[in-house]
């Protein structure tokens, strides 16, 4: 049956990860160095050396997801290895330094892998967390149906608009041209769809048409209004009027959803372009950090 | 009286084109009869530029006229020349209303209302289209009145009037109102014989006011009007009295009338009421009426060069000459693995001979059924197939003999001679073998692909009934004969017969009284109780189990109502029967009450945990009651990243077969439309050149042979075919990944040059080592792949 990254397997990988992390500490612990204990002990080549196999590997997987063919296991075994021994990687770094820190390109990787790592918590969180909300957004129905959806409510409520008044139909029109869903990320992630302004401004216009023609119309429901249009008017008008709001309910309450939608997936998505970049980021550094040692040894 | 033709050929397809060409060429006199403007309207109305293939390929042409793969426009422009050249007689607008044969042997055959022809013989080639469906009242020919519509996006600024209400009318209804003013008329009250799809749509555009519709309306009468803008009107019989509808054009769109009641109306004889059979005709394409010969499609052969054979051939015949059949080679080199082969006749006398199931057919069925079989000769001990094999082909023995192990864990093994069959099992219940069959000493098999063996189940009664009562026989001995003796299986048998159920109807419901014991031969069920006044499902029946013991043993009610999943088919057993079969064996007795005991404890299960209960109901409503293999997505899991869509793309081709976003979703449980892999495969049902096939791990999939129809993609209820070109070969993964090059992963490029469209649909990844890629490429664990089997236990885990 389904398995999520993190029961995968029946743990395997946490087994694996939590192995290696007290396997580490333990040598740590007993290992007495000569000095503080720092990379240039036999323990802190040996640990240096897995962690940075390990770096190597989990970058490795994005290619892994890439390719279709062969049968080295399955994505989801290796994103789960991936998450587990990603995580074991901020002990193994730290044991491997001593805890040491300073103003080094050594610590420019170590922060560089740390931000890769804590970048890498939140996809955990976002891929466990929002898969649901999105299905319970979405009612059953694709984005594209609802997008296909508002698009033929503009058109209907511009028709019908143009039957009841000038006035009402600029109102509707300025509302269609004033939506937007989605667009830069700031935006996506932000999840304003303006729809919501749109009701507003037509109920304002409503009520505005209504105060024009009788003193008493301030009153502020919607159902007012239109029991108010409704003795003013002919039956056909204030029925017309009570369709258009509707109609824009209807279409904000979608471009609330979609906007949402759109949201969700943006946080599924906008860690991997801090994790991605910032992994490559922490293989140069790494390199670097390999290199000087050498070269200083 | 006019002239005597010789040969009169009726209709113009490559069958009946193909025989006019010979007799043409022969200088015999003819005359072909062809109801369109046009040669070959079937071909003629395939889609512009669309490639035609010319399968089987081993099959060699034997035509007046060429055929070659090809575009539609230049295989008909060929047909048209080669008739031309060869001075063909025929006549177009020609539709053949009636065929009688004359007391002195002569055909007399109508045409329209009054004209007659007369001819010796008359060959029919009418294929499987029928005549369309006039309106019948007055004027329904006016030239402005039209029963096809090919390109909607043809008319402009129009006054249409749509007359119909099927899925044909709604679809030209809604592509014409993009650009004209449409009217649509139906009969009846609503749209109920539509898709779901065409209804919403239909629905929408009539409340829109984008389509006007005249319910409850018939058309009265059709007037040319002289003066006026507009060159015609409807006079429409409605509901408020008559009404008149200026208009541009009609179109009718009134479906076809299939042709066998015209076939039988000439005096052919079909074996069986179901509509797949075809009549049965001699060797020399003649039919019971003598002198009446048919070709093509009508006797059962699809494909293009067949038929043109066939009409090559026929002419022949007619004319006394005896020609080797086009397929004479094929057959010699199927035959000619079999020991002592001499020649195909004698071959085929030999398989008659000794395999009574095939005696009763007539030697074209025969031939037929030996060039899409394959003759095998297995070495002694030799496995033809294993247990839990999804293989479906069917088996008779010429010689030799085979072994079945009923008993895996004993190796018990009964035997089965030669004339014997075996196969069916799995051949009528689309599911997995039930047995391992190992061959004998000296074992010569004729196995036959499940779509020939059912055109001749379909097309022979005898055939029909030997396989049903050996199945009936087999199934019940299976279940029942290790406790029983033969004798008491025999009587039991004898009381069974075969019930069908039509999809989510009631098998029994609970509380009635238990009249009888099923078992399940084709199809599902769901089996449900009562709760509180909710149905609740408590569990999933495949084919190949029983229900309905239980009241039978408790001697009582039924304890939940059995309702078929999807069409079903049983072996119903008679209660008393049963009964007696019981009281007989104490050990079967104590063997079904352990069962019995067993399914209660799983059912109050089930009944705990009801909303697993919701998730098989729903499973069900989709499909996965006939599927055997389904692909599940857990929305709590999937990250929307479309790796699985990419992979699938990336190891077929560049086509995804699976759209991950379309689809239904209950519980977090998604159905994404993606193959379910069906017990009957609604794509194999019609496909010209056989090339959809199931392979021994259950994958359906469609072989290279393809010749691009799109009967398929019309035929799969779940929308999951698609009809694609091969894609341009893309550069490897690092070379994107690194420096841009190509299309990355699960994107391809629309080649506008590929216009040799093939079917392509999910095959389960069987090339592929590893299983499904979009299983395998699912990062975060959400999409699985279930048979239905699991659906109790996967429904059950789902319960929170």
């Amino acid at each position: 049956m389904h398995e999520s990254i993190l029961d995968y397997g029946r743990y395997r990988y946490l087994w694996v990860a939590l192995i290696l992390s007290i396997g580490s500490l333990v040598a740590y612990l007993w290992h007495d160095p000569i000095g503080v204990p720092n990379g240039g002990t036999w323990l802190g080549y040996t640990l240096g050396t897995i962690g940075a196999l390990l770096i190597l590997w989990l970058l490795w997987f994005g290619v892994r997801k890439r390719r279709y063919s062969g049968a080295s296991g399955s994505a989801r075994g290796w994103l789960s290895a991936h998450v587990y021994l990603g995580s074991t990687l901020i002990l193994i770094a730290f044991l491997h330094s001593g805890f040491q820190v300073g103003w080094n390109i050594h610590t420019l990787a170590l922060a560089l892998m740390l931000l890769v790592i804590f970048s890498g918590f939140f996809g955990v969180y976002a891929y466990l967390r929002y898969p649901s909300l999105m299905t319970r957004n979405r009612a059953n129905t694709t984005r594209d149906a609802m997008l296909e959806e508002i698009r033929e409510l503009d058109q209907q409520a511009l028709a019908l608009a143009d039957k009841i008044d000038r006035n009402i139909h600029d109102v509707v029109l300025r509302s269609i041209q004033q939506t937007r869903l989605g667009g830069g990320i700031l935006a996506q992630l932000r999840a304003r769809d303006d729809s919501a302004q749109a009701l507003a401004s037509l109920r304002k216009a409503v009520s505005t048409a209504g105060a024009s023609a009788k003193a008493d119309a301030g009153s502020q429901t919607m159902v007012m209004m239109v029991d108010f249009l409704a003795n003013q008017a002919s039956d056909a008008q204030s029925d017309n009027l009570r369709r258009l709001i509707d109609m824009v309910s209807r279409k904000s309450a979608l471009a609330t959803r979609v906007a949402r939608d759109i949201q969700l997936q943006a946080l599924m998505e906008v860690w991997l372009y801090l994790h991605v970049p910032l992994s490559l980021g922490l293989l140069g550094a790494l390199t670097a950090h390999v290199l000087s040692v050498f070269f200083y040894w | 009286m006019s002239e005597v033709f010789e040969i009169a050929v009726i209709g113009s397809g490559p069958g009946g084109m193909s025989a006019a060409a010979r007799a043409a060429e022969l200088k015999v006199s003819h005359i072909l009869l062809e109801a369109s403007p046009q040669l070959s309207n079937t071909i003629f109305r395939y889609q512009k530029g669309k490639h035609v293939m010319a399968e089987p390929e081993a099959l060699p042409l034997r035509a007046p006229v060429p055929f070659e793969a090809g575009t539609r426009e230049a295989i008909l422009d060929a047909w048209d020349q080669g008739m031309t050249r060869l001075g063909v007689n025929i006549r177009y607008g020609a539709e053949v209303s009636a065929i009688k044969k004359r007391d002195d042997g002569v055909f007399e055959i109508s045409i329209g209302r009054s004209e007659k022809v007369l001819a010796k013989n008359v060959v029919l080639g009418i294929g499987l289209q029928g005549n369309i469906r006039k309106m019948g009242v007055p004027g329904e020919d006016a030239p402005f009145v039209q029963y096809q519509l090919d390109d909607p996006d043809e008319y402009e600024a129009e006054t249409i009037i749509v007359v119909g209400a099927g899925d044909a009318a709604i679809e030209n209804a809604v592509a014409l109102a993009k650009q004209n003013q449409v009217i649509i008329v139906n009969r009846r009250d609503e749209f109920a014989r539509a898709k779901e799809g065409n209804l919403r749509a239909i629905s929408k555009a009539i409340e829109d006011g984008v389509i006007e519709c005249y319910y409850g309306s018939a058309p009265e009468r059709v007037d040319k009007l002289s003066v006026g803008r507009k060159p015609g009107r409807l006079i429409l019989n409605t509901p408020k009295g008559r009404a008149q509808v200026l208009c541009d054009r009609i179109i009718a769109r009134l479906g076809a009338n299939p042709p066998r009641s015209f076939v039988e109306a000439c005096g052919v004889v079909f074996p069986n009421a179901d509509p797949a059979s075809v009549p049965a005709i001699s060797e020399k394409y003649e039919s019971n009426v003598p002198g009446l010969y048919i070709v093509g499609a009508l006797g059962g052969y699809p494909l293009i060069k067949q038929a043109m054979n066939q009409g090559y051939e026929v002419v022949e015949y007619i004319l006394g000459n005896i020609v080797e059949p086009a397929d004479e080679p094929l057959l010699r080199a199927k035959f000619e693995t079999m020991p002592g082969f001499r020649s195909v006749s004698s071959a085929l006398e030999l398989v008659q001979k000794s395999v009574p199931l095939l005696a009763t057919i007539t030697p074209l069925q025969l031939r037929e059924f030996m060039i899409d079989s394959a003759i095998r000769t297995p070495k002694a001990g030799e496995p033809i197939f294993k247990r839990n094999d999804y293989t479906n082909s069917f088996y008779c023995i010429v010689s030799g003999h085979v072994e079945i192990v009923v008993d895996e864990a004993s190796d018990k093994r009964i035997r089965l001679e030669a004339g014997e069959f075996f196969g069916e099992m799995s051949l009528i219940s689309g599911r997995r073998r039930s047995a391992t069959v190992h061959a004998g000493q000296g074992c010569v098999l004729i196995e036959t692909p499940r779509r020939s063996m059912q055109k001749l189940i379909n097309s022979v009664d005898g055939v029909k009934k030997l396989v049903d009562r050996t199945f009936i026989e087999r199934a019940i001995r299976g279940r029942f004969g290790d406790e029983a003796t033969p004798a008491q299986i025999r009587e039991v048998v004898a009381s069974a017969s075969l019930q069908k159920f039509k999809a989510g109807e009631v098998l029994f419901r609970e509380g009635d009284e238990g009249d009888a014991l099923h078992l399940v031969r084709v199809g599902s069920l769901t089996i449900s109780r009562n709760l509180g006044g909710r149905e609740v499902v408590l569990s999933y029946v495949p084919a190949g189990n029983y229900v309905g013991e239980m009241a039978i043993i408790g001697g009582g009610k039924r304890s939940a109502t059995a309702k078929a999943a999807i069409a079903t088919e049983t072996i119903r057993v008679d209660r008393d029967a049963f009964r007696k079969l019981l009281e007989q064996n104490p050990l079967l007795r104590a063997r079904l009450a352990q069962e019995v005991k067993q399914r209660t404890a799983e059912n109050i299960t089930m009944q705990a945990a009801a909303s697993g209960g919701d998730i098989i109901s729903f499973l069900v409503g989709q499909g996965v009651g006939e599927a055997t293999d389904v692909l599940l997505i857990d929305e709590s899991l999937c990250v929307r990243c479309d790796n699985c869509e990419k992979a699938c793309a990336e190891t077929h081709g560049g086509t995804s077969r699976l759209d991950r976003e379309a689809g239904p979703t209950f519980a977090d449980v998604h159905v994404p439309t993606s193959c379910r892999h069906c017990e009957h495969p609604h794509c194999m049902k019609d496909c010209p050149p056989d090339a959809i096939r199931r392979a021994p791990n259950g994958e359906v999939y469609i072989a290279d042979n393809c010749i691009g129809c799109g009967n398929c993609e019309r035929n799969c209820p779940y929308g999951v075919i698609h009809m694609a070109a091969k894609p341009k070969q893309k550069p490897g993964l690092l070379q994107w990944l690194l420096f841009g090059a190509g299309p990355g992963p699960g994107e391809s490029p629309y080649d506008p040059d590929s216009n040799q469209k093939k079917a392509v649909k999910c095959d389960m990844c069987k090339d592929v080592k590893g299983g499904p890629a979009c299983v395998r490429a699912c990062p975060t664990g959400a999409a699985i792949r279930i048979s239905p089997e699991q659906l109790p236990e996967y429904a059950y885990a789902r319960n929170p």
